[in-house]
């Protein structure tokens, strides 16, 4: 096993949610610091036992809605207003509770776009591949089983050392994460 | 919660009906939601009804085409009835895609579990709903090959959109509903694309599925946005599900056409959009579960919660329909009354009456368990309900249009063969969407029900 120069990590495949969020609570007091979990759905937990802070999705969706709010209200005011003005027996030009309706959909709009390609963008997507495709049995992660991946990158990391946690945890399956 | 004891005895147990068939495991529901697309053979079935789906689509081509060569003159529009078919059934598909974002929005935020195994194909029918809708305007305005003029583009002739017209607040309403609502179907069909991926046989199918997924593996840390991103999508979803109508709702209620200026539109199209809305959950889900057989993600805890929604929504529409009737009467404006009068005695009398008849009396059966636990009733009424709320837009539009002001200015509306073959061609296009959709996508989310049961089974320990 020890031949291979270039390994991503190590993986532990478990059965149960709460196997995982035990497996990486036990991986975090051994003091690893690079790992991810992986699950089929989002196991409610696992973020916290990851030490996961709050993320910039929120944010990113806010200003993205303000942009959309303060673009839209500020062109239809220049369209109405400044470049193209209709007098229309005096009514004022800047007839701001008529903007409203289309103000609120690109406020919508700009905060539900930003939310998507933000989100997207912050988890690096789309990637084409990842080390983690070659383990064959990572295709359970996305039907019935949870993984640990324990990352190379780790200062802590020792192949037969962080194997051996894993095992020690009942993974039922360790294997190395060729990174190639 | 007594997740798992049979749906029998007393009516206290029958209420407590689980949101998921007793018995299921991670493994089982991938297996089973993800086979309908990737293993089963597709059945003689399958390809007759898609068959005629497509023929009906072909209809709608041939309909259109003829539109675009000889003019709107081949329906049965006239001055003064300008909007006529077009602009009823606008509506109405505009009103039926609303069940499904209300489904996955609302019902989310509201922690509705039993929204679980409905949310996907109703968004799915959503947005083929809305896409149905947006072909009517657009062939509506004569000249579809110009409606770029509706959007603000830096043209030569230095013109811009009027923004203080309700027809252009629909533009911006109805585009901004379909890109949301398709994002919020997309993000949600990321991580069973993964699933589909993984466990597709043929090459084709994993490449597709595969570049579909993006690359998606189920990180706990895009877990983690991914949440925030779903939350937000559905808090935003929220007002703009609500929106959507009122803007429709605005197209009549700025007007001063009698019948139509009346600040109940809004709140009272709204409730009659996620009724038609939900009639059409149930005209799809009932088949859907008998066919794939479903009734374990689909139980009769969803068809009656659906049903109840249906009876809710009945009845603020019942109320719409009644202070419809007061305000006009009391308001003491003499078209109004008139207009009142029109639909209780004028040419159109028959659809009113037909109108009240199925959309407020039929749902009342609806009070009754018995009636919202027989899968053949609520097909049938939720068919009844789409029938009624097409002609509710009828009345609204054809009775109010031949009736105006000045009596020489009243007219008839009749629609021509081409009229119908644009209809009756949405449905098609609409079923021919739904049956690929169920064919090459989950139609219930495998992520989610796999959410379902670690929750369920936590819950029965």
């Amino acid at each position: 096993m020890q031949h291979r120069s270039h390994i991503y990590g190590v993986i532990g495949e478990f059965e149960k949610p709460e196997q995982l969020i035990h497996a990486v609570e036990k991986v975090r007091e051994a003091g690893y610091r690079r790992l991810d979990a992986y699950a089929p759905f989002p196991v409610e937990g696992l973020s916290e036992a990851l030490g996961l802070k709050r993320n910039l999705v929120p944010l990113i969706t806010l200003l993205g809605g303000l942009a959309g709010g303060l673009g839209g209200f500020g062109f239809q005011y220049w369209a109405a207003a400044v470049t193209y003005p209709m007098n229309i027996g005096g009514r004022p030009l800047n007839s701001w509770p008529a903007f409203i309706p289309v103000t609120f959909e690109l406020t919508v709009l700009g905060a539900a776009l930003s939310a998507v390609f933000g989100m997207l963008a912050l988890n690096k997507l789309p990637q084409p591949h990842h080390p983690i495709f070659n383990v064959p049995r990572f295709s359970h992660a996305s039907a019935d089983r949870f993984f640990v991946c324990i990352e190379a990158s780790d200062p802590k990391f020792q192949l037969a050392d962080t194997a051996r946690l894993l095992q020690n945890l009942h993974a039922r399956h360790v294997s190395e994460v060729p990174d190639d | 919660m007594s997740a798992g004891q049979p749906p029998s005895g007393s009516s206290e147990i029958r209420r407590l009906t689980p949101v998921l068939g007793p018995g299921h495991t991670f493994g089982s529901v991938t297996d089973k939601i993800s086979a309908i697309v990737l293993t089963r053979p597709t059945s003689l079935g399958w390809f007759v009804g898609f068959g005629i789906a497509f023929s009906l689509l072909g209809l709608m081509t041939v309909a259109i085409g003829w539109l675009i060569i000889k003019g709107t003159g081949i329906w049965g529009i006239n001055i003064p009835i300008g909007w006529g078919f077009a602009i009823v059934n606008f509506v109405w598909w505009i009103g039926i895609g609303h069940a499904g974002t209300l489904i996955s929005a609302i019902l989310f935020l509201l922690n509705q579990k039993w929204r679980t195994s409905i949310n996907r194909f109703a968004e799915a029918m959503t947005l083929f709903a809305v896409a149905c809708a947006g072909i009517f305007p657009l062939i509506h305005t004569g000249r579809p090959w110009m409606a770029f003029y509706m959007f603000p583009y830096p043209s030569t002739m230095g013109i811009w959109p009027q923004f203080r017209s309700p027809l252009i607040w629909d533009v911006f309403a109805v585009s901004t509903y379909g890109t949301v609502s398709l994002l919020f179907w997309f993000v949600g069909l990321i991580p069973d694309l993964a699933t589909l991926r993984d466990r597709a046989i043929q090459k084709p199918a994993k490449i597709i599925y595969g570049m579909l997924a993006m690359g998606w593996r189920g990180s706990a840390r895009h877990w983690h946005r991914y949440q925030s991103a779903y939350l937000l999508l559905a808090g935003l979803a929220t007002p703009l599900v609500l929106a959507v109508h009122t803007v429709v709702s605005f197209d009549f209620a700025i007007a001063i056409v009698p019948g139509w200026h009346t600040t109940i539109f809004p709140p009272y199209f709204v409730a009659g959009a996620i009724y038609s809305g939900f009639a059409m959950v149930l005209t799809i889900a009932i088949p859907l579960r008998k066919v794939y057989a479903l009734e374990d993600f689909i139980t009769m805890r969803h068809l009656d919660n659906m049903a109840k929604v249906m009876l809710a929504t009945g009845l603020i529409v019942a109320y719409g329909y009644f202070f419809e009737f007061f305000l006009s009467s009391y308001s003491g404006n003499k078209f109004d009354i008139f207009l009142v009068q029109q639909r209780l005695h004028g040419p159109y009398a028959p659809f009113y009456f037909t109108l009240i008849l199925c959309n407020i009396l039929t749902p009342q059966l609806l009070w009754f368990y018995r009636m919202r636990h027989n899968v053949v009733v609520l097909f049938l009424m939720s068919i009844v309900v789409n029938i009624s709320m097409w002609l509710e837009r009828f009345v609204i539009i054809v009775i109010s249009l031949t009736r105006d002001f000045v009596p020489s200015a009243w007219g008839r509306y009749q629609p021509t063969f081409w009229d119908w073959a644009t209809f009756i061609g949405t449905m098609g296009m609409f079923v021919t969407l739904i049956f690929l959709f169920v064919r090459v996508l989950p139609a219930i989310s495998i992520a989610e029900m796999r959410e379902l049961v670690a929750e369920t089974t936590e819950e029965s320990k």
